[in-house]
């Protein structure tokens, strides 16, 4: 069998739906071999579009994604989805074309050395240099995107071992002697950090992308819901909690809520659960939490006491540890009456500070009263994506997450131009699912071209622009901390986003009158295909509250 | 980790609880690592020391018994980095098996080193001499030079070269540490 036609049974039996990719010399065989699969491919118009499509369905289905590129600039332009991927734990497997082996190292034409570069921002990577080698590579390739940890995983083929022919074996187990992620919790540790919550006054659990890369948000809720524990989440972590009622302390970190802040900040123990201590969760890392004794729970054991040392470690699948927590705790009978006062507490806070921003008497649109706007048009039902920037804070502390995997955008890399690409991915993914996002007018500049993607394949994601005519969190941190010198954040009234919407194909919408946006963005999102919403907001706005940098949370500001 | 026992008490003080991990130990630490004898290996875990900010001090490699794996010995500064997270971070790494920790009194620890020096006269007598207490041997003579070669611990060729550095050292190599666990069980 010729090996890219093995490479599309290897694709098949790991139950590929779709590649998104983009062709070029050193991965013409694989490309032949389209011609006959039944595997879907979606063209991009730049890899990295590709890269971050795959993201996106990854993020919105659990699958791996899969992403194809030539070598040389080909690779080069996966480089900021690959580490974007690996910043935020999402299993996608990147196969790139490599030149002629008998050319490596000779700065061929395209040569780039793939693998050395990517090598720090993947989770593991393979050079394929035996052409009966690449059904077991790719076999292991998915087994390590999806499991444990997830993550990235580079595969480079020089396009003479792909143009073989191979004796094809359908490969049924992998063998990879240091690999052997941690699934199952000690229970010992467990029955401690059990007990610990049982003698907490001021308990948090503090949850992050971790629950919803393990598809524990049942198990979660299960877990706060055995005594009133209070809950935050990390922006990562939205929505695998609802994002409502008195058990919800709001977003933590920078741009998280007064309550949610406030809490880590005089908690006796916090619960901490796939959740990595980031420092814009921590703010100043010496006076983060400082009455606290932490439980953390992590897949991956690098994790536990990187950034905060942790008082009980549990090294485990969320999903398995969680319930195991609950049941332990719910065995010791804990008095649920120690916490009143600390609940009382919460919600002194949450009445004293909400979420809030001063509304226009006029028509002028508020961007967070945008974000509350596709809320209610939305009704909390659609897979909702962002790209990078004010736009995303807003939405992330605006919007109310009802279930995980709504929720899709780029935390640990802050990647701007992921957002139009990751909702086509979601889309593709979740067919029967409305597909939101709302891009910053900065950011879809930088990925604008998956338009035409969208609209020659039919992939009907509707991209409201908060449109306020700057890269404005780089102007918001100018103005607080630059003294207003602002430098180069202002884009003008360029492009017409209605036009350029037409120009590829989609429909193209502008909004500027807050007194029927619901309305207006109910319609938008019924409206057939891909729909570009140019909504255009208030420039000089702030995300607020805020945790300066390197401040500590008990010190936000706004 | 913990104070109170997990399985037995009931009820627990949180002031019972300590973190003990993330501390440095104050020492150096030998880490000997089985790796899959695969491209790129080394690469990858030299590049996780440089990406994460650690320091290697000595960096040994070389075949094991398996044609299929490699041992990497290194030796790491516990004063300045948490070893328990060099250690973590490197079992991430697909293609690393195993690691070990050595403990000094558990282990055995040798490097070997070859020195160049630049002495005629009485003084070549003096310098065989210091040779012979470290029990070195002298693998090249010519008119103006000798080699020495000494084997040992760290500690030892760092006395040897500070014993040799006034009598005109040209120049010094040294492999790096490697060691191997005491007892009858494998390192
Ligand atoms: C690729 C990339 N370049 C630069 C940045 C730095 N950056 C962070 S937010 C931001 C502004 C984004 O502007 P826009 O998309 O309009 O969003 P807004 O903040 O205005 O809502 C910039 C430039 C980044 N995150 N990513
Ligand atoms: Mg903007």
């Amino acid at each position: 069998m010729r090996a890219v036609d093995a490479i599309m049974e290897c694709l098949k039996a790991e139950g590929v739906e779709v590649v998104f990719g983009l062709p070029g010399g050193a991965n013409l065989p694989t490309y032949d071999a389209f011609v006959d699969s039944e595997i879907k491919h979606i063209l991009v118009r730049h890899e990295a579009g590709g890269g971050h499509a795959a993201e996106g369905y990854a993020k919105a289905t659990g699958k791996v994604g899969v992403s194809f590129g030539t070598s040389g600039p080909g690779a080069t332009n996966l480089v900021t989805p690959i580490v974007d991927a690996m910043m935020d734990s999402v299993p996608v497997v990147f196969m790139t074309g490599q030149i002629r082996s008998d050319l490596l190292g000779t700065d061929g034409f395209q040569e780039a050395d793939t693998i050395g570069i990517t090598m720090p921002g993947v989770k593991h990577s393979f050079m394929v240099t035996d052409a009966e080698e690449i059904p077991r590579t790719i076999h292991e390739a998915f087994y390590i995107a999806r499991s444990g940890r997830p993550g990235p995983v580079v595969v480079d083929i020089p396009v003479d071992i792909s143009r073989a022919d191979i004796d094809y074996v359908p490969v049924t187990e992998v063998s990879l002697p240091g690999y052997q992620p941690n699934v199952e919790g000690n229970a010992k540790q467990i029955r401690q950090a059990a007990k610990a919550l049982a003698a907490a006054k001021r308990p948090v659990l503090y949850v992050g992308g971790g629950v919803v890369l393990g598809n524990a948000s049942e198990e979660l809720r299960a877990l706060a819901s055995s005594d009133r524990f209070p809950v935050t989440s990390t922006l990562m972590g939205l929505g695998s909690f609802p994002s409502e009622g008195p058990q919800w302390l709001g977003m933590l970190g920078m741009h998280g809520t007064r309550t949610a802040n406030y809490s880590m900040d005089q908690a006796d123990l916090i619960c901490a659960i796939g959740a990595r201590f980031d420092d814009r969760i921590t703010g100043k890392l010496d006076e983060f939490a400082p009455n606290a004794k932490f439980i953390h729970i992590d897949v991956d054991p690098a994790e536990i006491s990187k950034n905060v040392p942790a008082h009980i470690p549990i090294v485990g699948d969320v999903k398995s540890v969680l319930p195991q927590l609950t049941s332990e705790y719910r065995a010791l009978g804990a008095d649920s009456a120690r916490l009143d006062d600390w609940l009382a507490k919460i919600d002194a806070w949450k009445k004293e500070f909400p979420l809030g921003y001063s509304d226009t008497d006029d028509t002028e649109i508020r961007p967070q009263f945008m974000v509350e706007a596709v809320y209610q048009a939305t009704g909390g039902n659609a897979i909702i994506c962002s790209d990078v920037g004010q736009h995303q804070m807003w939405t992330a502390q605006y919007y109310h997450f009802p279930e995980p995997r709504r929720w899709i955008n780029s935390g640990g890399l802050g990647t701007m131009g992921f957002g139009l690409p990751a909702a086509m991915g979601a889309k593709v993914g979740c067919p029967d699912q409305d597909v939101v996002l709302i891009a910053g007018d900065g950011s879809i500049q930088m990925n604008m071209q998956e338009l035409a993607a969208c609209s020659q394949e039919g992939i009907a994601v509707k991209v409201l622009i908060m449109n306020n005519g700057c890269l404005g969190m780089v102007r918001q941190w100018q103005e607080l901390f630059w003294e207003k010198r602002y430098s180069h954040v202002d884009m003008g009234d360029y492009p017409d986003f209605v036009k350029l919407a037409e120009a590829y194909g989609a429909t193209g919408i502008r909004l500027t009158d807050k007194t029927t946006l619901v309305d207006d963005i109910r319609a938008a999102i019924a409206t057939p295909g891909p729909v570009v919403v140019d909504v255009r907001v208030t420039e000089e706005e702030n995300v607020y509250p805020m945790i300066s940098p390197g401040m500590p949370a008990r010190d936000m500001v706004g | 980790m913990m104070n109170a026992d997990g399985g037995t008490s009931e009820t627990l003080s949180l002031d019972a609880l300590h973190a003990s991990v993330g501390v440095r130990s104050g020492r150096k630490h030998v880490l000997s690592i089985l790796v899959e004898n695969k491209p790129g290996v080394l690469t990858r875990v030299a590049g996780l020391f440089t990406r994460r900010g650690f320091n290697i001090d000595t960096l040994a490699v070389g075949p094991t018994d398996d044609d299929a794996i490699s041992r990497i010995t290194l030796t790491v500064d516990g004063a300045v980095h948490p070893i328990d997270q060099v250690t973590k971070q490197l079992h991430k790494l697909v293609n690393v098996i195993k690691i070990r920790d050595l403990e000094p009194g558990e282990s055995l620890a040798r490097e070997l080193a070859l020195f160049k020096v630049n002495v005629a006269g009485p003084q070549r007598a003096e310098v065989m001499q210091i040779c012979d207490i470290f029990r070195g041997k002298v693998v090249d003579v010519s008119k103006e030079s000798v080699i020495f070669e000494v084997t040992g611990t760290t500690e030892k060729i760092t006395a040897f070269d500070q014993m040799l550095k006034p009598f005109g050292l040209v120049e010094m190599m040294r492999t790096g540490e490697i060691a191997i666990a005491r007892g009858r069980d494998e390192t």
